[in-house]
């Protein structure tokens, strides 16, 4: 049974519709990456799981049970870090990890001691006076001092500097150790590249990509830059999975040898790169440079191409629409992408 | 670099932001004011249209040093407007005062606290144009209420010369809390604890005043502590009988010396930082605190004690000051004059009745103001926290509700104790107490019908939960102008407190209570009903 069960969610605010039909699975164990640009619904999905609001239609399920009718007792197995933490001004930090940890049923003071430590926390202070990065730290250390099955972690890390997001990575893999469940709504993709094993990529409050990470990475593109020792090989940019293909003369001199050489950029997806090589090693390589695949890029793709679709064929044969793109004026392509995109 | 710009660069600029979200507040509640004093000034020349029934009138408050504490002295008892608006200018100076602070308040120390003034104040802003524009909108606002206020007052047939003494004693009431609350603003570090403390500060002042205009005072002009307070100042402006206007340039000095006390601070001290501090706090939470009853006590307790303060001075006040309304018992007319103001039988106990009464609608306005916090929790984020935790809704907004009630039984109790303990002890009759107590606690089904009313609209439009406080002030007026204008009764009957019988001294049933439970009940489950099919926000 997963942790997370969604169909179809529909949410509108007036005329807005903040999740138009959002799909997301999350299975018990695994820590789940949800990504997506600003006002993509991801805060609006997390409402929804905690039953803080009502989907239009569709189905959410929690743990088992729906989220909004069993909202008391499925909170006492989860723990909610907010994406924009507010703090009672005048409690102090530590009254309020306590005051939230008993609420929910009880929290582990042993771990909220080292918690403390680990994140470097005065509890002393008062809600007022913490900064924004303080503040998110009260709302993490109370929720992981929590024993709970599943962790709603809503861009948890954001206004914390670089050590302490490296201590948040460590505490969650310790979380993951012990079998619980985190779903994690992030900007930061090298965070959710470290923990995640699989993604959920959303936009416009529909589902666009879902899978495991290394699925995912096939799918992007390694990028080249070369320096061959002749011209280019005839038609390798007819090979199928290679993009936005540069080519450029060198001056004799620069390259260093009595015949031209040239200067290659390319992208290439996995499919086509042993091809690629072959060809190129045929003319003789310079030097070569190469950036494996990130999920940046990907990311940076599925958001900047409205016309993608959610399935991954479409998203595959968008790819070229995307080349073209950057090739090229993107306002004057987006019309043909859209056609083509219509044509399967 | 050449300075080009001084402190007060972006003052004018900021002035426009201020009236842009001021543009709803600022000219209802002009208008408000305006219009209560009129109606006010209207239905006094009916009911007294010549100088020899105006004159017992007078003679009746005059006379009494209970009735001189709470409104203040007549000084001409043949002048219309001396006698329609003694009520108006010393507890509606206090209003005007109110809407001062609040309005200093909100755009000095509650920008700082939200983070929107450093947001302004790294754009080509001085530093002292935040206080700078909050006085002009303070300003403004009291000259435009003055003007608004006399125009009115002469369109209902009052002297054109009392209309603007008139107009401009509030202004100066007004201005002079502007001043002060703009320095409470620079010394505390949030916008909470500065309305506190200038709504103390004007406490203190209208307490002056009682003393300066009763005990201190004679026939002739009041004692050195009305001089002291600006809403005694405000009163000894005397309009209608005399117009000291000489009076009106000292409360402006007052304002003026207050006002550059706050600028010297404000130049003085850093951006969101004030001269209270705030302290540390526990590393680790009170046993007790582990439940949405705990944490709505621990943000409400201040609250509560300095509501629980003022009832507790109220009752003894009021307690007090009932045997002296027995030394004008040989003036027939002041009987009745007491009794035209909505008393019945028994001159000492009409006073009660009418006081209770009042004090009854005032503690209504801390079940209001719990339940506001309530919807505040909401609207500032900090709800979905708790309710993330395995807490319900129903118990999460039933930790408010349950301070809103049982705190204002509690004030109550206190108001009435208070009350009978003072009067048990002059008179030497226990049983006073009991009398008292049972008097002041027959207002609290009246009080949680508001309370619970307030619940209801938040639990269905979080948004429009502000009507709580529109019909806190809809059942004031309907109290103390109704019976003036002579309203018809049905309209009377729509405030929950018109439908309590006037303790102490008359016999009782228990219908009105049982149905005024009833309904509060009702409201209640309303409005966690609401709140149980919505979304939070």
């Amino acid at each position: 049974m997963p942790a997370i069960l969604v169909r179809e969610l529909v949410k509108t605010f007036g005329s807005t519709r903040a999740l138009d039909g959002l799909d997301l699975t999350v299975q018990t164990g695994e820590v789940h990456g949800f990504l997506g640009p600003n006002g993509s619904g991801k805060s609006t999905t997390l409402r929804i799981l905690l039953g803080l609001a009502r989907s239009d239609s569709g189905t959410a399920e929690l743990l088992g049970a729906d989220p909004r009718k069993h909202a008391v007792d499925l909170h006492r197995r989860l723990a909610y870090v907010p994406g924009d933490v507010a703090l009672w001004p005048n409690l102090s930090g530590g009254e309020i990890i306590d005051l939230l940890g008993r609420m929910r049923g009880g929290l582990n003071q042993q771990r909220r001691s080292s918690l403390l430590e680990r994140f470097q926390l005065d509890p002393t202070k008062k809600g007022r006076s913490y900064s924004k990065g303080n503040r998110q730290k009260v709302a993490l250390i109370a929720a992981l001092s929590s024993d709970v099955e599943l962790l709603l972690l809503d861009e948890p890390t954001s206004g914390l500097d670089p050590l302490m997001e490296a201590s948040f990575r460590d505490c969650l893999m310790e979380e993951t150790a012990q079998g619980r469940t985190v779903l994690l709504s992030s900007h930061i993709l090298a965070e959710v590249e470290a923990v995640c094993e699989r993604v959920t990529i959303i936009r416009s409050g529909r589902t666009v990509q879902t899978g495991a990470l290394a699925e995912l990475r096939q799918l992007s593109r390694t990028f080249l830059s070369l320096q061959l020792a002749g011209p280019a090989p005839e038609g390798l940019g007819k090979i199928p999975g290679v993009h936005a293909l540069q080519i450029e003369s060198l001056p004799r001199a620069l390259a260093g040898a009595d015949h031209g050489a040239t200067q290659l950029n390319l992208q290439v997806e996995q499919s086509a790169l042993d091809e690629v090589l072959r060809q190129v090693t045929k003319v003789g390589v310079i030097s070569l440079n190469s950036q494996p695949p990130t999920l940046e890029e990907l990311f940076l793709r599925f958001y900047a191409n409205p016309a993608i679709g959610r399935l991954t064929e479409t998203a595959t044969n968008a790819q070229t629409n995307a080349q073209t793109n950057a090739q090229t004026n993107a306002q004057t392509n987006a019309q043909t992408n859209a056609q083509t995109n219509t044509e399967p | 670099m050449t300075r080009t710009g001084s402190g007060f660069s972006g003052t004018l600029g900021l002035l426009r932001l201020a009236l842009r979200r001021d543009r709803i507040l600022l000219p209802t509640w002009i208008s408000v004011f305006a219009l209560t004093a009129a109606v006010s000034a209207k239905a006094t020349a009916d009911l007294y249209p010549s100088i020899a029934s105006r004159s017992t009138a007078a003679g009746a408050i005059n006379s009494s040093s209970a009735l001189v504490a709470i409104y203040g002295r007549v000084y001409d008892p043949a002048s219309l407007g001396a006698v329609s608006m003694i009520k108006m200018g010393g507890i509606g100076g206090v209003c005007v005062a109110l809407l001062s602070i609040i309005l200093m308040t909100r755009h000095t120390r509650a920008e700082e606290e939200s983070g929107r003034m450093e947001l302004l104040g790294a754009t080509a802003v001085g530093r002292l144009a935040p206080l700078g524009s909050a006085i002009a909108v303070i300003l403004l606002a009291n000259l435009v209420l003055a003007l608004a206020t006399a125009g009115l007052l002469v369109a209902v047939g009052l002297s054109a010369a009392g209309s603007v003494a008139f107009g401009l004693s509030w202004a100066g009431a007004g201005l002079a809390f502007g001043a002060i609350a703009a320095v409470c603003a620079q010394v505390s570090s949030t916008a909470r604890a500065a309305t506190a403390l200038a709504s103390a500060v004007l406490a203190a002042s209208y307490a002056l005043r009682a003393l300066g205009d009763s005990i201190f005072g004679s026939p002739l002009g009041p004692g050195w502590p009305s001089w002291i307070s600006p809403i005694g100042l405000a009163q000894q402006v005397r309009p209608f009988a005399g117009n000291q206007w000489s009076v009106l340039a000292l409360s402006a000095c007052f304002s003026v010396a207050v006002a550059t006390g706050a600028f010297v601070l404000a130049d003085r001290r850093d951006l969101g930082a004030g001269l209270l501090q705030t302290r540390a706090g526990p590393a680790i939470a009170a046993a007790r605190l582990r439940s949405p009853l705990a944490l709505a006590w621990r943000l409400q307790r201040g609250t509560f004690a300095g509501w629980l303060l003022a009832f507790v001075l109220l009752g003894l006040m009021i307690g007090g000051i009932a045997s002296s309304v027995g030394d004008f018992l040989n003036n027939p007319s002041a009987r009745d004059f007491i009794t035209k103001l909505g008393g019945e039988k028994g001159l000492v106990d009409a006073f009660l009745a009418i006081e209770l009464s009042f004090a009854g609608i005032l503690a209504s306005a801390f079940g209001v103001q719990v339940v506001m916090r309530l919807a505040a929790e909401e609207r500032e984020g900090r709800a979905e926290a708790v309710l993330a935790t395995s807490v319900s809704r129903t118990r999460w907004a039933m930790g408010h509700i349950w301070i809103a009630m049982c705190g204002t039984a509690a004030l109550l109790l206190a108001l009435g104790g208070a009350a009978g303990l003072t009067r048990a002890l002059q008179v030497g009759d226990a049983n006073e107490l009991g009398r008292l107590v049972l008097a002041s606690m027959a207002q609290l089904p009246a009080a949680w019908v508001l309370s619970a009313l307030t619940v209801a609209v938040f639990g269905i439009f979080l948004r429009l939960v502000v009507l709580g406080w529109v019909a806190f002030a809809a059942f004031i007026l309907l109290a103390e102008l109704g019976p003036l204008l002579n309203l018809p009764q049905w309209v009377l009957d729509l405030s929950p407190f018109a439908h309590v019988p006037r303790l102490p001294g008359v016999a009782v049933t228990p219908t009105p209570f049982a149905l005024l439970t009833a309904a509060a009940v009702l409201l209640l489950a309303v409005g966690l009903l609401g709140l149980q099919r919505r979304d939070i926000a």
